[in-house]
This record gives structure tokens, C-alpha cells and sequence, in this order.
């Protein structure tokens, strides 16, 4: 099982890939949409690269509960990563 | 009676052959709508609209640009391009959605007013996938011998089913007209279709009523507009399409580095770019963004890119292009082509 540092690194990566946003600015406490930028359409694009890499489903009506990093971070340790 | 009496055979279509794209030509309404005439409707902005979809202007047609007007105008360039002339021409396969009768076909009339020599024609509703399924059908009559020269057009004047207050399409839809020549070929140019149909999301991307709802509504007759999902079209057509485009490349037996262009439907920029990602496109791939200009016009989208593509130099005859259409319904079909 992933440790929670090592699911944030690796979410940052995908955070970064996507929006462009560096990865060393994607700590837990960050919003996605009021610190890091985001919108919907980008959330839908780090939600599905977030459930390849994790192998985890992230349901349509969940994402919208995952404000900050460390909501993503949560699910995913939840979710069984 | 006789017992000797052999069955008549009778003669068979030619042999197979292969198929390309000889000429390719588009038509855009004179009309240009930048984002700022449409904002006050939708309580938007130029930035929100650009950030969301790439989109800075779309085209909308006038009275005089009907959806056969401005097919003749697009299907009289391709056939220049092509360097033939309308009486070659066997059938006509038009894809469309907002030719607003249900008979009969704008294929025919277009046949007509362009001069054909009473080609075959007809229309099929494949949506924004309806110019790659056109371009399968068109090369597989060529391919089979029941045409030697087919013409695919795809139009729309998506305005005219456009609701202005919509947030979630009114920025995005437009019209135009793009078409597309087909005709023998000495090697293969049009690579093996991967295409299907997912109709279990028939509701993401559709017309909001059918007409006679719309007619007899009790409040007065309205327009059935088209509505759509947005967020879940995006996760569709950017991931599962990216899995249909990688498909199509191995289908022509190639890899994405032999790629000179990636023409996707001109849905959003945001699900090219994401597509594109998915894919893994090297960067030397040059990407289609007609759509910055132009706006989605559904079935057009595809061959007024490549036209766009041809005309600023940054696609050449001969180039390996990927195609990919996918639309309401939920359809797809994708394939590598050369450009002609």
C-alpha cells in the first residue's frame, strides 16, 4: 500500500502533466480550483489518469467532494491504493 | 424438364481496389461571431469561453447559406481540387442533422444543382462522426466498383437548433460545409475504419424533444434544441476516443511517429488536447485547431480542418493524416488517410 506522501508525488505528477501547474505546488492543503487553477473539464482529466494510475474508481458524483489535494489524496488511500 | 440447365451466373461487381481522397474543399458562412456578441446571453466571458473550449469566433449561416448552398459551394472546390468535374461523379453521400426535412434527402438536391449526371445520393445521421463514416462508405463503393467517384459531404447549420441561452453549447456550435472526393487509387490511402456505436449514452449529446412534442408543446410551438452533457462527453470523447484513434493507427499498420497530422472532430479544444495526451502524439504531429476560428460544426468539422490545414501550408499532398469523428448517438469512426 502506497503511503500518503507517495500518492500526493504521484498526483502532483498528474496534476502537472495536465494543467501544467509544478508538481512541487500541489500540497494537501491546496484547492484544486482556488490554488491550483483548475476547472471541471481539468478535474475529469486528473480523475481518470488519477484512476489508472492508482487503479481505483473515482465516481462521477464524488468528484465533485474532492476540493483540495488532500480530499484526492483521502479517496484514494480510502479507495484501496 | 431438363436436368442439364446450369444456374446463370451473373456478373459480378469489378475486383476489389484501393481508394484516397483526391480533392478536398469547404465552405464558411461569410458571417463572423466572435465571443463577445454571444457572452451577455450566457453570462460569460471571452476568457471563460477560450479557457473551457479554445474557441475566440464561430461561423453562423444566413438565409441564402442553406445547408444544400453551401454544400454545392464546398463539393465545387473539392471537385476543382480533385480535377474532375460533377458528371464523374456516382453518388453522393451527404451526413448531416439540421437539414430540416425528413424527405427528401439533401443528397439528391445537391446531386442536382452540382451538375451530376443522376448520381446516386443520399443522406446518413452519424452526427459529428458522420464525415468519417461518409469517407468508410465512399471508399468502400469505390473499393467494390458501385461508384467511381463518390463525394462526402458533411454540413450543418447547427445554429438553427442552437438554444442562445444554453451555457453549455450555445458558445460551441456553428455551421459550415466541408467535402470530400473519393476515387480509385493505385495503393492504399485510406486505412481500415475503426468505428462503432455506444447508444447505451444516447443521452449525453441530443435533440431535446422530437418534433411533434415540440410542435403541439402546450405553451406554443417551440424548437427542439440539441443539449449535451459536457463533463461526461468530455471524459468520453477525450479517454475512449484516444483508445479508437490508437486503434485506427495500428488498423493502417503504423505507428504515431509515421503520423504527419491528427484531424479529430473539431469538438473542443480542451478534448484534443486531452485526447492528443492519451495518445502519447509525438509533438513533430501537427494537430488540426480549426476549431479556434470556425467553432464545432459537427459533421464539417473534419474536411474544413484539412482544408484550413492545405491552405496555410502546414499539411502537404501526401501527408499521413489521422481522422477521428465521434458524436451524438454515441458514434465513432476513425481512420489514417492520405492527404490528397
Amino acid at each position: 500500500m502506497a503511503s500518503t506522501e507517495e500518492i500526493r508525488s504521484d498526483l502532483a505528477d498528474i496534476v502537472n502533466e495536465v494543467a501544467g501547474v509544478p508538481a512541487a505546488d500541489v500540497q494537501l492543503d491546496k484547492s484544486f480550483t482556488d490554488d491550483l487553477g483548475m476547472d471541471s473539464l481539468g478535474m475529469v482529466e486528473v480523475v481518470v489518469a488519477a484512476e489508472e494510475k492508482f487503479g481505483v474508481k473515482i465516481p462521477d458524483d464524488q468528484v465533485k467532494n474532492l476540493a483540495t489535494v488532500g480530499d484526492a489524496v483521502a479517496f484514494i488511500e480510502r479507495a484501496g491504493a | 424438364m431438363t436436368e442439364t440447365t446450369a444456374r446463370k451466373p451473373i456478373r459480378a461487381s469489378r475486383p476489389a481496389r484501393d481508394a484516397r481522397i483526391l480533392g478536398i474543399g469547404g465552405y464558411r458562412p461569410a458571417r463572423l461571431v466572435p465571443n463577445a456578441e454571444i457572452v451577455e446571453r450566457i453570462d460569460s466571458s471571452d476568457e471563460w469561453i477560450r479557457t473551457r473550449s479554445g474557441i475566440a469566433s464561430r461561423r453562423w449561416a444566413n438565409d441564402e447559406e442553406t445547408v444544400v448552398a453551401m454544400s454545392v459551394a464546398a463539393s465545387g472546390k473539392a471537385l476543382a481540387h480533385a480535377g474532375l468535374t460533377p458528371d464523374q461523379i456516382g453518388c453522393v453521400v451527404v451526413s448531416t442533422v439540421t437539414h430540416l426535412y425528413q424527405t427528401p434527402s439533401a443528397a439528391a438536391e445537391i446531386a442536382y444543382k452540382l451538375g451530376t449526371d443522376r448520381a446516386a445520393a443520399f443522406d446518413i445521421s452519424a452526427a459529428c462522426a458522420g464525415f468519417c463514416y461518409g469517407l468508410s462508405l465512399g471508399a468502400d463503393m469505390v473499393r467494390c466498383g458501385s461508384a467511381e467517384h463518390v463525394l462526402v459531404i458533411g454540413v450543418e447549420r447547427l445554429s438553427d437548433l442552437t438554444d442562445q441561452t444554453d451555457r453549455s453549447t450555445a458558445f460551441i456550435f456553428a455551421d459550415g460545409a466541408g467535402a470530400a472526393v473519393i476515387g480509385p487509387s493505385s495503393e492504399p490511402a485510406i486505412g481500415p475504419v475503426v468505428w462503432g456505436s455506444d447508444g447505451e449514452h444516447l443521452d449525453l449529446i441530443r435533440q431535446r424533444e422530437e418534433w411533434r412534442e415540440a410542435m403541439f408543446a402546450p405553451e406554443g410551438p417551440r424548437i427542439p434544441h440539441l443539449v449535451m452533457q459536457g463533463n461526461a462527453v468530455f471524459r468520453w470523447a477525450s479517454f475512449e476516443m484516444a483508445k479508437v484513434a490508437r486503434e485506427a493507427i495500428e488498423a493502417a499498420g503504423i505507428t504515431p511517429a509515421d503520423l504527419d497530422l491528427f484531424v479529430p472532430h473539431q469538438a473542443n479544444m480542451r478534448i484534443t488536447d486531452a485526447m492528443a495526451r492519451a495518445m502519447k502524439l509525438p509533438e513533430s504531429v501537427v494537430t488540426a485547431r480549426d476549431i479556434v476560428e470556425q467553432g464545432n460544426t459537427s459533421a464539417a468539422s473534419i474536411p474544413l480542418a484539412i482544408e484550413r490545414l492545405l491552405e496555410t501550408g502546414q499539411a502537404r499532398s501526401g501527408d499521413l493524416a489521422l481522422l477521428i469523428g465521434f458524436g451524438a448517438g454515441l458514434v465513432y469512426a476513425a481512420q489514417v488517410v492520405r492527404i490528397p
